[in-house]
């Protein structure tokens, strides 16, 4: 699997318009990344509040740490790109704005899980606040854009919500963004059952 | 139905005017919005001095002003109950929504309140003048309803967890963005003129955002509040 995702985000050394904008690559599928993490959370928030079983709370909050990640990782690729581009590492565009309020999100999310002791009361509370934030991303994603004037390219955000893209870049670009979902995916997996060995072990550790 | 609509506002009244009559016994929330602006304002009345700003500014320093006041006293109603111990008997005599619904009719009074006495004021020491009257008293209600809304809903999350004023600021900032957001380039065009074409965009966003964020709220409110 990892072997595919190398491959896809290589070969983008053999195209693109300037140098630069082969960051493009790694820059939005990152951004995408922490966005579906974010839904994939708050989704599985929901589900917490309907069954209220536990396990649900832990894929919550272990997407919750790899979206952080990520909007980390989309925040500093978009940054340099900026100063690439425009020559400035921060300029407050609606996009840019929306990807640091997503981190500020997932910063309060987890400072919130951190106050709160019980676990169940954690788990209620944390599912809570995805849910109210995950409310606030599409009005940051797809209404400020269009009523702020953006430096983002036009490819990303016009108003007909096609892709003009060159077929070859199209086509890196769309392998990049499944090889990045796939690992996300991968690490999530990886970390539930991380959490659910630790949970074996502790178990058997209190029982002795 | 009509009559379980109407026994829920009415709860809603019970409770809010109980919250009121609490207030007035003590005025602590009241007092402390008030005097937190008031401190805000000739801080930033005082270091500006006789400059006259840009409408950018003006309108950016409204909105932190509010912003702030309500960080600082909107989570009272949650908090005060947790800390007098009131809250079990509160989830014993009424059902979540109407909770919900009193409390943040309270907030919205309370920062109703706040503005009518410090946005004259702010307008007076900073020597500025609004425009377009109609659109800023839309803008202005329209956000501070919104910020009311969110403050009151995380003031319940965070009624129940341990360090609580902190966590408010941070929790609740995030949510408040596409308010501020809004409001701050809705009060600037308000400010510059009677423009209501463009304004619309931001009032059009404002209100839709408001009525998602209070419906989420609605809906989420009864598991913070069921233990």
């Amino acid at each position: 699997m990892l072997v595919i995702v190398g491959a896809f985000l290589f070969t983008p050394t053999a195209e693109g318009l300037g140098e630069s904008t082969r960051i493009l690559y790694f820059h939005v599928p990152c951004a995408w990344v922490a966005a579906l993490a974010f839904l994939v959370s708050a989704m599985y928030s929901i589900i917490y509040l309907k069954k209220q079983n536990a396990i649900y709370d832990m894929w919550a909050s272990s997407s919750a740490e790899i979206g952080m990640v990520f909007t980390v990782l989309a925040t500093i690729t978009g940054s340099i790109w900026a100063k690439a581009i425009w020559h400035s590492y921060w300029n407050w565009d609606p996009r840019e704005t929306s990807i640091f309020i997503l981190l500020l999100i997932y910063a309060a999310y987890f400072a919130l899980r951190s106050a709160v002791d019980d676990n169940e009361q954690k788990a209620r509370l944390s599912a809570v606040y995805s849910i109210i934030a995950f409310v606030t991303v599409p009005f940051l994603i797809f209404v400020v854009p269009r009523i702020l004037e953006s430096l983002h390219p036009d490819p990303l955000i016009n108003t007909e919500g096609k892709i003009n893209m060159n077929s070859k870049m199209l086509v890196v670009f769309l392998g990049s963004l499944t090889g990045f979902t796939f690992l996300y995916y991968w690490i999530l997996k990886l970390k539930i059952g991380s959490y659910q060995l630790a949970g074996v072990i502790q178990k058997k550790l209190g029982k002795d | 139905m009509a009559s379980k609509l109407l026994t829920l506002l009415q709860n809603s009244v019970f409770i809010f005017i109980k919250d009121v009559r609490l207030e007035f016994r003590t005025r602590y929330a009241v007092n402390a919005m008030i005097l937190f602006a008031i401190t805000t304002l000739t801080a930033i009345s005082f270091s500006l001095g006789p400059v006259r700003l840009d409408p950018n500014l003006v309108s950016s320093l409204l909105w932190i002003l509010l912003f702030f006041s309500s960080m600082s006293s909107l989570s009272h109603i949650f908090v005060r109950e947790e800390e007098q111990q009131t809250s079990d008997t509160l989830r014993l005599i009424s059902g979540p929504i109407p909770i919900f619904l009193g409390k943040w009719l309270f907030n919205v009074v309370l920062i109703l309140c706040l503005e009518i006495i410090i946005v004259p004021l702010f307008f007076i020491l900073l020597n500025a003048s609004v425009q377009g009257m109609s659109i800023f008293i839309v803008v202005l209600i329209l956000g501070s309803i919104g910020l009311a809304t969110v403050s009151t809903v995380i003031a319940a999350i965070i009624s129940q967890a341990s360090v609580k004023g902190a966590l408010f600021a941070v929790l609740a900032f995030p949510i408040s963005l596409p308010i501020l957001i809004s409001s701050i380039n809705g009060t600037r065009l308000s400010i510059e003129g009677n423009n209501f074409s463009e304004s619309m965009d931001y009032i059009q966003a404002l209100f839709s955002f408001l009525v998602v964020i209070f419906t989420v709220s609605l809906l989420v409110f009864e598991f913070i509040w069921k233990k």
